[in-house]
């Protein structure tokens, strides 16, 4: 089955200056678009989220909050819950854990991408943005060394560049360096109709 | 411990079955319930901290060495908790659930998968604000003894303590925490008082049975790490330690609704996961 052109699942990790720039990404996810999209934003680990009630009127995609042992079935925008680590399993399905932070952050980037990497591999589409710790700069290496497609965001065009910049220093290689609307394109020429 | 890791692709981890089962076999530590994700990364960190390669390179120095064993089992069951971790559980707890233990003439409680104790020395804490604690036992296990070690020492660095204190005061904390442990040397110890209401002891979700009737269990974020059928063992261990009207209180992302359980229990605080046993 191909209901995501070339991919089965879409990854996005952001931190400082990440809700501006999801503002710009999410609600360009088409909403025919058949695979999850799972995202980590870092935050404040002591209160709740508003991300979904943030994002869900802006989306063409159903918003959630990640859910342990949830099933991902059709196409949804997961969020990684405050101080909990985002991971997927076989099924596909969702895995929360509380494991140790990793670069001070708990849900991180790096945990997301390596074990999205590791499930999916090369249908695995990775996007990483503005930051200003260098989360996520392994689990774009990850990606690719997965076969994955990695787009990370021009660190010239990124509100914070050391999350960017971290990643192109990880893996030089990192298939798409873009701005946001090209990013919005991009994910939103995703629905192309199915080639099998 | 905050180091990026990568993760070596190298490792093949179509052999993890087996290292489970041999793990099983000769140390009777049951991890093949554990869902894999986690697992894998624990697995990785621990083999980038002794430097195996392969799984196989592990299996066969863990096999051959005790030692190095209940080293990986440090790795395997990592947990970091704090005092009062989500105090809003904690007020719910404080304000919906002792109410009705105060009922009971003794108290007994079970904190499933405890590790380094810090909700054993906050559940310890919170009956003796609440006047309970001189009737009531605790029964704080774990399958990790060095870790058991560790919750029963209630030593903690004292860099956590401004943390332990914002959740304690936001769950509804009645005395101000430092009344509870005395600092020294950059450590707190926590007031061996409380200590004398529990029982420390080895217990396994996965491969043990109930050893007590009780009113109340409490077993946070250890479920995520399971799968389902062994989620749905441990839940049913509560079902069976649980009195009638006994209550059970999950981690915040963990949830009764999808479980085989879910039918014996009634929601008290939907948010903050705290369930009571049905009268059957």
């Amino acid at each position: 089955m191909n209901r995501g052109g070339p991919f089965d699942a879409i990854v996005i990790g952001a931190s400082a200056g990440g809700v501006e720039a999801l503002g710009v990404l999410l609600p360009a996810l088409p909403g025919r678009l058949r695979i999850p999209v799972l995202v980590v934003l870092h935050q404040p680990r002591d209160r709740p989220s508003l991300l979904v009630e943030v994002f869900a009127g802006r989306c063409a995609l159903p918003v959630h909050e990640a859910e342990d042992k949830q099933i991902l079935g059709s196409g949804a925008i997961h969020f990684a819950p405050p101080d909990y680590h985002l991971l997927v399993d076989v099924g596909p399905r969702i895995a929360l854990s509380v494991d140790p932070p990793l670069h001070f952050s708990r849900p991180s980037i790096d945990v997301l991408f390596e074990s999205a990497a590791e499930l999916w591999g090369q249908r695995l589409l990775a996007v990483l943005l503005t930051g200003a710790n260098a989360d996520g700069a392994a689990g774009i290496a990850c990606v690719a060394r997965h076969g994955g497609t990695t787009v990370v965001q021009s660190p010239a065009h990124a509100r914070h560049a050391v999350m960017p910049a971290s990643a192109l220093a990880a893996h030089p290689g990192v298939d798409h360096v873009l701005d946001l609307p090209q990013i919005a394109a991009l994910l939103a020429g995703l629905d192309a109709p199915a080639t099998d | 411990m905050d180091a990026a890791l990568s993760p070596d692709p190298a490792v093949e981890w179509e052999a993890l079955p087996g290292f489970l089962e041999a793990v099983y076999a000769r140390y009777h530590y049951d991890f093949r319930g554990y869902a894999q994700s986690s697992l894998k990364r624990r697995l990785r960190t621990a083999m980038l901290h002794s430097g195996e390669r392969t799984l196989a390179q592990l299996q066969q120095r863990v096999l051959a060495d005790a030692t190095h064993f209940a080293q990986l089992l440090g790795f395997l069951t990592v947990q970091v908790s704090e005092l009062f971790r989500d105090p809003p559980f904690w007020l719910a707890l404080r304000t919906q659930v002792m109410p009705m233990l105060r009922t009971f003439p003794s108290l007994k409680i079970w904190l499933a998968g405890c590790s380094s104790g810090e909700e054993v020395w906050t559940m310890a804490i919170l009956l003796k604000e609440e006047g309970l604690l001189s009737r009531a036992v605790l029964y704080a296990t774990d399958i990790n003894a060095s870790a058991l070690a560790r919750a029963e020492a209630g030593i903690y660095g004292i860099d956590r303590i401004p943390g332990f204190t914002g959740n304690h005061q936001r769950a509804g904390g009645k005395a101000p925490l430092s009344d509870y442990y005395s600092a020294a040397y950059g450590h707190v110890v926590f007031d061996k008082a409380l200590k004398r209401h529990v029982v420390f002891a080895d217990h396994s979700l996965a491969t043990d049975s109930v050893f007590a009737e009780v009113q109340l269990v409490c077993c946070r974020n250890v479920l995520i790490y399971f799968d389902r059928p062994l989620q749905d063992r441990a839940l049913a261990l509560f079902r069976e330690a649980l009195c009638h009207n006994g209550f059970l209180g999950l981690g915040s992302k963990e949830t009764l609704r999808f479980s085989a359980h879910a039918a014996a229990f009634d929601v008290v605080a939907a948010h903050e996961r705290l369930y009571q046993k049905k009268r059957s």
